[in-house]
């Protein structure tokens, strides 16, 4: 029932904005059925706390602790995003880059693109996981080039083709899994493709072709994650889109498309018994994180700084995952959750803040703490989290990382601590003027929202100075499940 | 036990068909020569498929098969020939660059796509097992198309030509995906192409043209 609210409402919401989404209060409609959806998953979370793991609709659906933490991230993150895009996409229109009718198409394809999301993570079934997540790319698409400019058709044409081609490569290594579930579980239609089942048999899935599939899930679904070297679209899809796209694809695009590929990992690695997936996720999300440290240098747009810094974040996560076992997996999943919650803190300021300096370019972008306090300290608190200074939690599971690949794996953390620092030197000396300095750019026309940066952040704050027991235990078995 | 030799022999025929379908692709210089290839690699796809529902019984291949008719052979090819009529892209030539060097490119991956697949084949029981690797040539040649070709449109032709590879390998490998899946892959082809036209009619608004070598600009400095 809840699972079915959860999916249904945004689902509804994606119509009703179809048909309501040009109107004056399609901003709030937008909102308030994201809050809508964000209650509904509360309640779906609370049912999970209390009764524990829910398989629901012939088995189609299926919630476990380490899902039910992304769907409440992504029904939290949806619905903040929703607020700050009111005043936002407002002052868009006020400056002429949007129009009532691609206001529409905004509003609903946004709802769609939460509602592709949830369904890839609450289904149990593979093929429909590889659906939603196609959906998910189709549906923000038309997002990325909603300007109609130039650049950002291309980005939204880059977007579109190479994730359509990594997607086609998730698809055959579904068409394997499926494969050797057949072999394992017999021809049973829709059953062999549930995650449960394949679970349940892991050990009996013909291993080499379960280790071909991988690669093929990996490169596919990796490539929306943004792992190197398949990241090309992420920079410029986050730059040329809307700013409240550019935080959602971040902030939550990219936690689904790794949750896809750790759901392959972990019946991969019960399949092959060794550790031959691990491996690769390390290797893929170090090549990530530096390779992204390394390109933040390289930017002159905000937007794009911090596309990269989403590659190098990810890149971070990818190889605790890859690292495995129960701390370095507690540390990916709190590491999805503030950085997810932090990069969209980030790109809500830095959106606001190119909307007052009249353009992206970092160098046209100065002395944001004169005209708006709580843009430029956002900004600053912000990238200062992302940095991964104490006591924000982002310190606190970047430690955690760090200190088991350095007692696991010696010899990767050199290139950790070189990602880390480097990043940290790019990002804080672009930003360091961009707050301070001085400025003469008149303020915004309407008043930002910029209570969910604030919230974010001290939510992010929160979890690096305590996290409390339940939570904390979430995680843990949330990390038990992927092993 | 006659007539299964024989359908197994012209399914083997028809994927020889299809790859052959997909080096033609590859030096296929006009766009609306590209959209028949494109159309007739649906209907060998269509036959084979309606070929493996008959000899192994199962009807739930009848409708894929009619859903592959119904989509690739005339829905998409329809879509695509209204949309490069309407763009005025139909005469369009593409200036190809060495045209040998690609057709080696793609007997490499060939030869690649079969050494990939063959422990796979092996250990497949259906009847058409062993053409896995000709759809893994498949998906690989329409993604060297994609690679080598300029034009948004041939693009577009390499990407479902590469959703074609990929439901050869379905139902070669397993008999097809569960009947869910495949109406959802379906519906997600179907609402690419038409974001896609939407999006031809934006690039040509804004590019006079539909060459992606105009869309090459986003690069690092």
């Amino acid at each position: 029932m809840d699972i079915l609210l959860v999916l249904g409402l945004p689902l509804l919401g994606a119509a009703l904005l179809a048909l309501l989404g040009a109107r004056r209060f399609a901003p709030e409609l937008n909102a308030g059925i994201s809050l809508a959806t964000l209650i509904a998953a509360s309640f779906l979370v609370l049912h999970v706390i209390r009764h524990g793991p829910i398989l629901a609709g012939n088995e189609q659906f299926f919630v476990d602790p380490f899902n039910v933490f992304l769907v409440a991230l992504t029904a939290f993150v949806g619905f903040t995003t929703a607020l700050f895009s009111r005043p936002y996409m407002r002052i868009e229109e006020h400056h002429g880059r949007v129009n009532p009718q691609r206001l529409r198409l905004y509003h609903s394809m946004y709802q769609l693109f939460m509602f592709a999301m949830l369904l890839a993570l609450l289904t149990n079934n593979m093929g429909l996981l590889w659906v939603a997540m196609e959906a998910a790319t189709l549906s923000t698409v038309l997002l990325v080039s909603l300007y109609r400019t130039r650049a950002s058709l291309e980005a939204a044409w880059k977007y579109f083709i190479l994730c359509g081609v990594g997607i086609a490569q998730a698809l055959f290594g579904t068409i394997l899994l499926y494969f050797a579930a057949e072999q394992a579980l017999g021809r049973e239609g829709m059953t062999a493709l549930l995650w449960t089942h394949l679970n349940a048999v892991k050990g009996q899935l013909e291993p080499r072709v379960l280790g071909l599939a991988f690669v093929f899930l990996l490169v596919g679904y990796g490539t929306k994650v943004g792992l190197a070297p398949l990241h090309n679209w992420l920079p410029d899809a986050h730059a040329e889109g809307p700013t409240p796209v550019s935080a959602v694809l971040s902030g939550l695009l990219l936690n689904v498309a790794l949750y896809a590929v750790i759901r392959c990992k972990v019946l991969v690695e019960g399949s092959i018994g060794h550790l031959l997936p691990g491996r690769m996720l390390m290797t893929f999300g170090l090549l990530s994180a530096v390779l992204g440290a390394f390109f933040i240098w390289r930017q002159r747009d905000i937007k794009r700084l911090f596309g990269y810094s989403s590659i190098e974040h990810m890149g971070i996560i990818t190889f605790a995952f890859g690292l495995g076992g129960p701390v370095a997996n507690f540390a990916a999943l709190l590491h999805m959750t503030v950085h997810s919650l932090t990069k969209s803190s980030i790109f809500f300021t830095a959106g606001h803040a190119s909307q007052t300096a009249g353009t992206q370019q970092m160098e046209g972008i100065r002395g944001m703490v004169g005209i708006s306090p709580t843009i430029g300290w956002g900004l600053m608190l912000g990238s200062l989290a992302i940095l991964g200074t104490p006591p924000f939690g982002v310190f606190a599971s970047e430690f955690l990382i760090l200190t088991t690949a350095m007692r696991e794996h010696p010899w990767t953390t050199p290139f950790l601590l070189i990602a880390l620092a480097v990043a940290f030197a790019g990002i804080f000396s672009r930003v360091q003027p961009m707050v301070f300095g001085e400025s003469d750019a008149p303020p915004l026309p309407h008043s930002p929202a910029l209570l969910p940066v604030f919230v974010h952040l001290a939510i992010v704050l929160i979890l690096g100075i305590y996290m409390p027991a339940a939570l904390a235990e979430w995680y843990r078995a949330a990390a038990r499940l992927i092993g | 036990m006659h007539t299964s030799i024989l359908i197994a022999q012209v399914l083997k025929v028809l994927a020889a068909g299809l790859l052959l379908i997909s080096f033609a692709m590859l030096s296929a210089r006009r766009t609306q020569q590209l959209i028949t290839l494109f159309a007739w690699q649906g209907a060998m796809l269509f036959v084979s498929t309606c070929l493996v529902a008959y000899s192994s019984g199962l009807t739930e291949m009848y409708y894929s098969a009619a859903l592959t008719l119904l989509l690739k052979v005339i829905t998409l090819p329809w879509i695509l020939n209204r949309l490069i009529r309407r763009l005025r892209a139909q005469w369009d030539t593409e200036q190809l660059v060495k045209v040998p060097t690609t057709m080696l490119a793609g007997l490499v991956l060939v030869i690649f796509a079969f050494g990939l697949a063959q422990p796979i084949s092996l250990m497949a029981t259906t009847i058409t097992g062993h053409t896995l690797g000709i759809a893994l040539a498949v998906i690989l040649l329409a993604f060297l198309m994609m690679i080598t070709r300029r034009k948004a449109v041939t693009q577009v032709i390499g990407f479902l030509a590469m959703e074609n590879g990929l439901f050869l390998a379905a139902t070669s490998a397993t008999y097809g995906m569960p009947m869910v899946i495949e109406l959802g892959i379906a519906l997600d082809l179907l609402v690419g192409v038409f974001i896609l036209g939407i999006f031809f009619f934006q690039i040509r608004e804004q590019f006079d043209s539909l060459d992606l070598r105009h869309l090459e600009s986003l690069k690092e400095d």
